[in-house]
């Protein structure tokens, strides 16, 4: 993190105005506050999804703004913006993180996954994918991407975890529908343990 | 009856754009030179504006327009408008929006815009406004009335007004007391069966207990989105419904388009659950901004707008006198609920009535409710509204009369539970059909009801067992929709539906029944949907568990037509009565010569040479306008299966039952879900992974409705307390039980083609009654007479600090 992007400066630009009557600061805030030219470099390179992609960047902005309205990977969703729901879950050096709580800034020279990446050129899609078609994990569907990203972080380091490790490690993803059963069985069966 | 298609797991259509990202939502959608609005929302809960400068904001560069109540037409209260100006009734209220090039830019300028408000008294307890000289919501008053003669007169709208009702001071005390508050005071609505005391004299068991249920936000992980442009007078609108075609009528209303010159476009929806059913009022900004600056315009609100804009669940503030016979048949019921509608929409006592007469089958029952608003969320339903929270309410109340006469409680709820000659509501409506006793003793086998409650109140450390038996119900069927499918030159078989996507997959349901009437392989089949301009039929909204018995209908019907069409076009080419004729394999053959027939592709060039009502050039007359028009645009493009659906008789019941055994910690409050299952009389099961997720899914709402959800507000300035999810927590991976278990009585409901109903709703109520009985049960039958049933009310009653908890029936704080 470079020293002009503190987390305290970061926290209070994004929690922002009580004098901005009930307007619901915070939504996109983090992404654009206006500051001084060269205070940061704009222009960045990003490895998104194994690719290198060069994007203009504002020193505050979100990489779940940037994925979504810079780069058109509109699979990551917002449902809180706030680091609470894990609707915008990306990994980022295979660890899983909010996107909607990380700074675009902070992952430059660091591999994003996305769930638009997670498909094989040749179209055959993730274990993980294939296995919550399997299961009917998703319901309305708006959390599973990052449903489905923490349970690739998990695989990753637990190719076979327990039904109780699983939950835990989805546990930072909010299911309105209440399918988590369903996102369970799906995990169970892409590590091979439920056919 | 042996299905090919119906009782089979499928893999819907739309779930790989889920697993992949692809799938679209509202937001998801961009049109060049699309401009974003953003909302100015009433820092206050009550009052009105004086005067806006938004000169400085509008000159602002990047800022593209500003809408306001001068461009909208302002609907009379208690209607909840678009914008409002002269009535703000709840905080969080829009008052304008704002179009500019970015989101950020249109968020400062609602920074330069300068307001004077007027300040009202407000309230956010209904027995704050019910009380004599208390404050009032709304200018005129606290009370829905309906007012025909006046609405007849033009001088309301609609023929509902705000009015106001009020209680002596006198007969608050005794209704906070938890007591009947007397023979006179004003209701909205009364009604009775039977011989009321008459039959409480008969009872040897009657408990009489006040009960309180709060407020819940959808929380739909989806907030409210919309984008919508303009091009030669239509309006293109991307937005994010439960429901499709049914939601086009009102959402041409707000834009004050034909409904023919509005194309809908909502291809998945990020949750509803009751609060996107129909259009909701920001839609009229997103549309009407987009045509005052002639630019497409995008409008999404923020999580934590959602609280304020996104509705909630109703609440209730009410008294139960419940009366049991010595056999167990449950005698007398009297009830009363003071329903919170919050700033508008409606309140849930009378559907909470109908509840407990049917699921009780009370020999007498008598309701007394009345609806009043407060200057807090405006509600909206919210998965079984009225039956739901009431179930939870009412559960340990009933155990307490069942252990009150010393008699096992699955058995009295066998008992009293409703059959197919069961009734419903004061009118004693019928049932299509129920085989719900049979759904308890199921349940009460799977779950080892026997052994199981042996455990109650076992102790371990500081650790007691709780097992609890709950139950669910919501009416589950409508009729009278159109069904519409087409037979292309290419065999395929096109199954048209105005059904919208709200993550059941019963959408792709409900079509199967007619791909299966048609005897169609599902490879051979399309679903054409989510955009109005694809054709699609009216369909029913997608709420209340009703589309698996409604849409099954309309899609048999459609079904039902092209069979007639492809059997008389195999009769015109190879002679013969229709009769003579059957399908099967994508043919329509002769009976006695199956050589003699035609493939359904070949049909399809029939009916295109034939022309007439085989195409769609001719269709029925009693259509609705949507359905024609989509006949109409298809007319010549192949073999036009269209009908609407008669009607049915008697409410369609789901009903559901569920067993919980927790294990609850008397030193933290908080317990542990150890099992539960749960068992639904839905009719036949046509899905059965979705009917697992929506039994799954509504456990997972009912662990949220008892035990943690709640939305609350500062008594001294009318602010929301919890406005993040982390505040009005919903619950997660670790709230629920790791494994569940869930079945069916799979007995066919006898007024749909394929016996189906849907069950989204119920399955919550059984969870959530299952789970409030379980924690009365861990403390010996305590009734908290309050949900949610929190952590800190647990505690507060282990510490006989009981005063916390009840509170006099003060609801919307803490």
């Amino acid at each position: 993190m470079t020293p002009r992007l503190t987390r305290r400066r970061f926290i209070k630009s994004v929690i922002f105005s009580g004098a901005a009557l009930s307007t619901g600061a915070g939504f996109y805030l983090a992404s654009a506050q206006t500051r001084q030219a060269g205070a940061v470099e704009r222009l960045v390179s990003l490895n998104i999804n194994g690719r290198t992609r060069r994007v203009d960047v504002m020193p505050q902005e979100t990489l779940a703004y940037t994925l979504r309205y810079k780069l058109g990977l509109t699979g990551t969703k917002i449902g809180c913006n706030r680091g609470e729901c894990g609707s915008c879950t990306v990994t980022i050096n295979d660890v899983t993180h909010y996107a909607c709580s990380t700074l675009t800034h902070s992952v430059k020279d660091k591999a994003v996954m996305t769930i638009e990446g997670l498909r094989a050129e040749d179209g055959t899609l993730h274990a993980v994918q294939a296995a919550f078609i399997a299961e009917l994990s998703p319901q309305c569907g708006f959390c599973t991407p990052g449903q489905i990203m923490s349970a690739v972080a998990l695989l990753k380091t637990n190719p076979r975890p327990t039904r109780d490790e699983a939950r835990q490690a989805l546990s930072g993803n909010l299911c309105r529908c209440g399918a988590y059963d369903h996102y369970l069985n799906g995990v169970m069966r892409a590590s091979g343990q439920l056919s | 009856m042996t299905y090919k298609l119906i009782g089979k797991d499928f893999t819907p259509p739309d779930i790989e754009g889920k697993v992949t990202g692809e799938a679209r939502y509202a937001e998801d959608f961009k049109k060049e030179g699309m401009v974003f609005a953003r909302l100015l929302t009433s820092p206050l809960p009550a009052g009105r504006i004086v005067s806006i400068d938004y000169s400085e904001a509008l000159a602002m560069e990047g800022v593209v327009g500003i809408l306001t109540t001068e461009d909208l037409p302002q609907p009379a209260a208690p209607a909840n408008p678009s914008l409002a100006s002269d009535e703000i009734t709840y905080l969080g209220q829009p008052i304008l929006a704002i179009a500019a090039v970015t989101e950020q830019i249109a968020e400062n300028a609602l920074e330069k815009i300068r307001i004077d408000f007027e300040r009202r008294p407000f309230v956010v307890d209904p027995l704050d406004t019910l009380v004599e000289g208390g404050p009032n919501p709304y200018p005129k008053g606290n009370t829905l009335v309906r007012t025909g003669g006046a609405a007849a007169a033009g001088t309301t709208q609609a023929g509902t007004d705000v009015q106001e009702i009020k209680w002596p001071r006198d007969a608050i005390n005794a209704f906070r007391a938890g007591r009947d508050p007397g023979p006179n005071v004003p209701w909205g609505t009364e009604w009775e069966f039977g011989e009321l005391e008459a039959e409480f004299a008969q009872c040897t068991a009657i408990v009489e207990e006040p009960f309180v249920t709060i407020g819940q936000s959808h929380h739909a992980l989806e907030s409210r989105t919309g984008m919508a442009y303009w091009e030669n007078g239509r309006c293109f609108f991307y937005g994010s419904l439960q429901s499709h075609t049914i939601g086009i009528p009102a959402l041409a209303g707000m834009l004050g388009v034909d409904p023919a010159n509005l194309v809908f476009i909502n291809e998945n929806t990020g949750g509803g659950f009751g609060g996107k059913i129909f259009p909701y009022p920001i839609m009229a900004v997103t549309g009407h901004l987009a045509r005052k600056v002639n630019r497409p315009v995008q409008l999404r609100i923020t999580r934590e707008e959602e609280f304020y804009i996104g509705h909630a669940r109703a609440g209730m503030q009410g008294w139960i006198k419940l009366g049991l016979k010595a056999n167990g048949d449950v005698g007398a019921i009297d009830m009363i609920v003071i329903g919170d509608a919050g700033s508008g929409g409606g309140a849930s006592g009378p559907g909470a009535a109908n509840y407990v007469s049917l699921m009780l089958q009370p020999a007498a029952m008598r309701f007394r409710g009345i609806n009043l608003y407060t200057n807090t969320a405006p509600r909206a339903a919210q998965r079984g509204p009225g039956e739901n929270e009431m179930a939870t309410a009412l559960e340990p109340i009933y155990d307490k009369a069942i252990n009150m006469a010393g008699l096992d409680r699955v058995q009295v709820k066998i008992q009293n539970a409703p059959d197919s000659t069961g009734t419903i509501g004061p009118q004693r409506g019928t049932l299509t059909g129920s085989w719900f006793p049979q759904a308890i003793a199921q349940g009460a086998e799977m779950f080892n009801w026997e052994e199981r409650k042996q455990l109650s109140g076992r102790r371990n450390g500081s650790k007691v067992t709780g097992i609890g038996v709950g139950m669910g119900y919501h009416s589950a069927g409508a009729s009278g929709y159109d069904g519409l499918l087409r037979i292309g030159t290419d065999g395929k078989l096109y199954l048209h539906t105005g059904v919208g996507n709200l993550g059941t997959y019963s959408y792709a349901s409900v079509v199967r029944a007619a791909a299966e009437a048609l005897k169609v392989e599902w490879e051979n089949c399309e679903i054409v949907r989510g955009d109005s301009s694809l054709n699609l039929p009216w369909s029913t909204f997608q709420a209340g568990s009703n589309t698996m018995f409604t849409e099954v209908r309309t899609n048999n019907a459609a079904a039902q037509d092209a069979i007639r069409k492809l059997k008389q076009i195999a009769a015109t080419d190879f002679g013969g009565e229709a009769a003579e004729y059957d399908i099967d394999g994508q043919r329509v053959f002769r009976i006695s010569d199956p050589t003699q027939g035609l493939t359904y592709a070949a049909a399809a060039q029939r009916a295109i040479d034939l022309g007439g009502e085989y195409s769609g050039q001719a269709f029925p007359e009693d259509l609705n306008a949507i359905t024609s028009r989509s006949v109409q645009a298809l007319a010549g493009t192949g073999l036009i299966g269209v009908a609407k659906d008669t009607r049915h008789t008697g409410t369609v019941p789901s009903m559901t039952v569920g067993f919980m055994e927790i294990e609850l910690d008397t030193l933290t409050g908080k317990y542990q879900i150890l099992d539960y299952a749960c068992v639904a009389d839905c009719g036949t099961i046509v899905h059965p992974m979705g009917f697992s997720q929506s039994m799954r899914g509504g456990g997972v709402w009912g662990v949220g409705l008892a035990g943690y959800e709640r939305l609350v507000y500062d008594t001294q300035n009318g602010l929301p307390a919890n406005v993040g999810l982390y505040q009005a927590k919903i619950p997660t991976y670790l709230d629920v039980p790791l494994v569940t278990q869930h079945g069916a009585t799979n007995i066919p409901d006898p007024q749909s083609p394929v016996g189906s109903r849907g069950v989204g709703e119920p399955s919550q109520g059984c969870a959530c009654a299952a789970l409030a009985s379980a924690i009365s049960d861990a403390l010996g039958g305590h009734q908290f007479n309050r949900a949610p049933i929190t952590a800190d009310m647990i505690i507060n009653h282990v510490a006989q600090l009981d005063h916390f908890n009840t509170g006099n029936l003060k609801t919307n704080t803490f």
